[in-house]
């Protein structure tokens, strides 16, 4: 376990379509709502870590860093941020880091340009078939995931039924309506088996984490109690669907949920939230498999029997997740904030008693992963 | 086909361009343990070493597959267009279109047979797979 805590967490107040913020306006602004929580301001920020260009952002917050981290791996890029700062505070290169967060890729509101190096593996081998977006390419191996259990486009469609759930109670959904199978299968066909209603929306918006040492925040007048970050992992596979070992399992989710456990010296039994990144339908069947909350091909039915559904066994993706909650084009931002919020006890759908949240990310296309296990107090 | 995006071959992987331009299907191997591997890389990923080029059988089976229904330039007017995770015979698995097969779900079984095919697009020439058993020539 760190010595180190999340001492404010703010998404941008505005999520969905925004168009009078720029991506950067809505990062720096989470920013300064997240320090406030804290009873910081920009003068105690020595540490700043973002995928947007994080020069560019830490000069728009008007800070002068002694510790930087651009780490770009995707959409779960957020947790190793936040573990790459928990090994910086606690070595003493930081001590107040802020982690900062937005993309305007609905609106492109001084949006950066997502890259195409016609000259990189997927360049070459991948994107010349065809694939349109991510629901063409990491949705590639979900057919022989369901081929291999047995299971069909009615199994697929269980994921956004049960997360419904928790996103009709949250007022900032960007898809807040209750679902049925029957919803599910009716909406537009994306990529098949994906109908849009298991592809994640894509919105404009922002947030940051403030994360200091646990003897610092003592000091603070915080508006919320600290949530410890109590371990972390982080891994990557193959950066493509084609290049996993085993389409069914990803070995970077395995590695970086191990790990973060470990870490954390907690167990499967300790874990009372989960948030699991579902930029598409199949990515919590396979994570929580490959995470060893239940056995391989069993994850379709502890999820339709109510287990992460709100009052189950396991609550999971409670904000509703990036397939009904928000998604900007990386997710792992809204995961990690919406856990902090369950631990802080202010979330739209709270669950009670809250103690220890795991909250497990991907990166790019089967690339990389990241996990961090938060825990009240 | 026009519009469609065209590769940029590297060192690593120039043999497997110019082979698709004759329209063989060549694969890099680990000279010191002689298992197939891809992508290509200029040193084996299994020891570090050397790497050999080897024409692959061409045989395949479907791993998985989406039924794209948002045309990337140059796929627009098809239709509905199958993006597959092809098993090569070999062991390395490929990204291929499925030619001359509905792209129907009916039609489509994990496991079905196939083998390369070769679609030109002017300055450069990709691997596509069909049914086994299709005609010869693309």
């Amino acid at each position: 376990m760190s010595g180190v805590v999340v001492v404010g967490a703010a998404e941008s107040r505005q999520l969905g379509v925004v168009k009078d913020q720029s991506a950067m306006s809505l990062a720096t602004s989470s920013a300064l709502d997240a320090l406030s929580q804290a009873g910081l301001t920009l003068a105690d920020v020595d540490g700043v870590a973002a995928v947007m260009p994080v020069v560019e952002f830490a000069y728009a917050l008007g800070v002068s860093p002694r510790w930087l981290d651009g780490t770009n791996v995707g959409g779960c890029s957020y947790m190793l941020h936040v573990r790459h700062a928990v090994a910086a505070i606690e070595r003493g290169d930081a001590s107040v880091v802020v982690i900062g967060h937005a993309e305007s890729n609905r609106s492109q509101v001084g949006a950066q340009p997502l890259p195409f190096d016609r000259s990189s593996m997927q360049g070459q081998f991948d994107l010349p078939y065809g694939a349109s977006g991510t629901f063409a390419r990491l949705t590639l191996n979900a057919m022989a995931y369901l081929d291999a259990y047995g299971l069909g486009e009615a199994d697929l469609a269980e994921v956004p039924v049960a997360q419904s759930r928790w996103a009709n109670r949250n007022p900032r959904a960007t898809r807040p309506e209750l679902l049925t199978v029957e919803d599910v299968l009716a909406s537009k066909m994306i990529a098949w088996p994906f109908r849009i209603l298991e592809c994640c929306p894509l919105n404009d918006g922002g947030g940051a984490l403030v994360l200091t040492s646990a003897e610092r925040a003592r000091d603070l007048d915080l508006a919320y109690r600290p949530v410890t970050v109590a371990g972390s992992g982080e891994a990557s596979e193959g950066g493509s669907a084609m290049f996993m070992e085993n389409l069914t399992s990803f070995g970077a989710f395995r590695e970086s949920s191990a790990s973060a456990m470990r870490s954390a010296g907690v167990t499967h039994a300790d874990i009372d939230h989960l948030m699991m990144y579902d930029s598409y339908a199949h990515l919590p069947l396979i994570g929580l498999e490959d995470l060893g909350f239940v056995g391989r091909g069993e994850a379709v039915n502890f999820i339709r029997g109510g287990a992460t559904s709100p009052g189950g066994a396991l609550p999971m993706n409670t904000n509703g997740g990036g397939l009904l909650y928000a998604h900007t084009g990386m997710y792992g931002m809204f995961a990690l904030q919406e856990a902090v919020r369950q631990l802080q006890g202010c979330a739209a759908a709270q669950v009670e008693e809250v103690e220890t949240s795991l909250v497990q990310g991907i990166g790019g296309m089967w690339g990389a992963a990241g996990a961090v296990v938060l825990q009240r107090g | 086909v026009s519009g469609r995006a065209l590769p940029v071959p590297t060192p690593e992987t120039q043999t497997y361009w110019d082979k698709a331009a004759e329209h063989e299907l060549w694969l890099p191997k680990c000279a010191d343990t002689d298992r197939w591997f891809f992508p290509p890389r200029e040193r084996s990923p299994f020891t570090g070493g050397e790497v050999i080029w080897r024409r692959a059988s061409g045989r395949a089976t479907l791993a998985s597959y989406v039924i794209n229904h948002r045309p990337a330039p140059g796929y627009e007017g098809i239709g509905p267009y199958v993006i597959a995770i092809v098993g090569l015979e070999e062991g390395p698995r490929l990204i291929s279109n499925l030619l001359d097969i509905p792209a129907e779900p009916q039609a489509l079984q994990i496991g079905m047979k196939l083998e390369v095919t070769f679609e030109n697009r002017g300055v450069i020439t990709v691997p596509q797979f069909r049914r086994a058993g299709g005609e010869t020539g693309a």
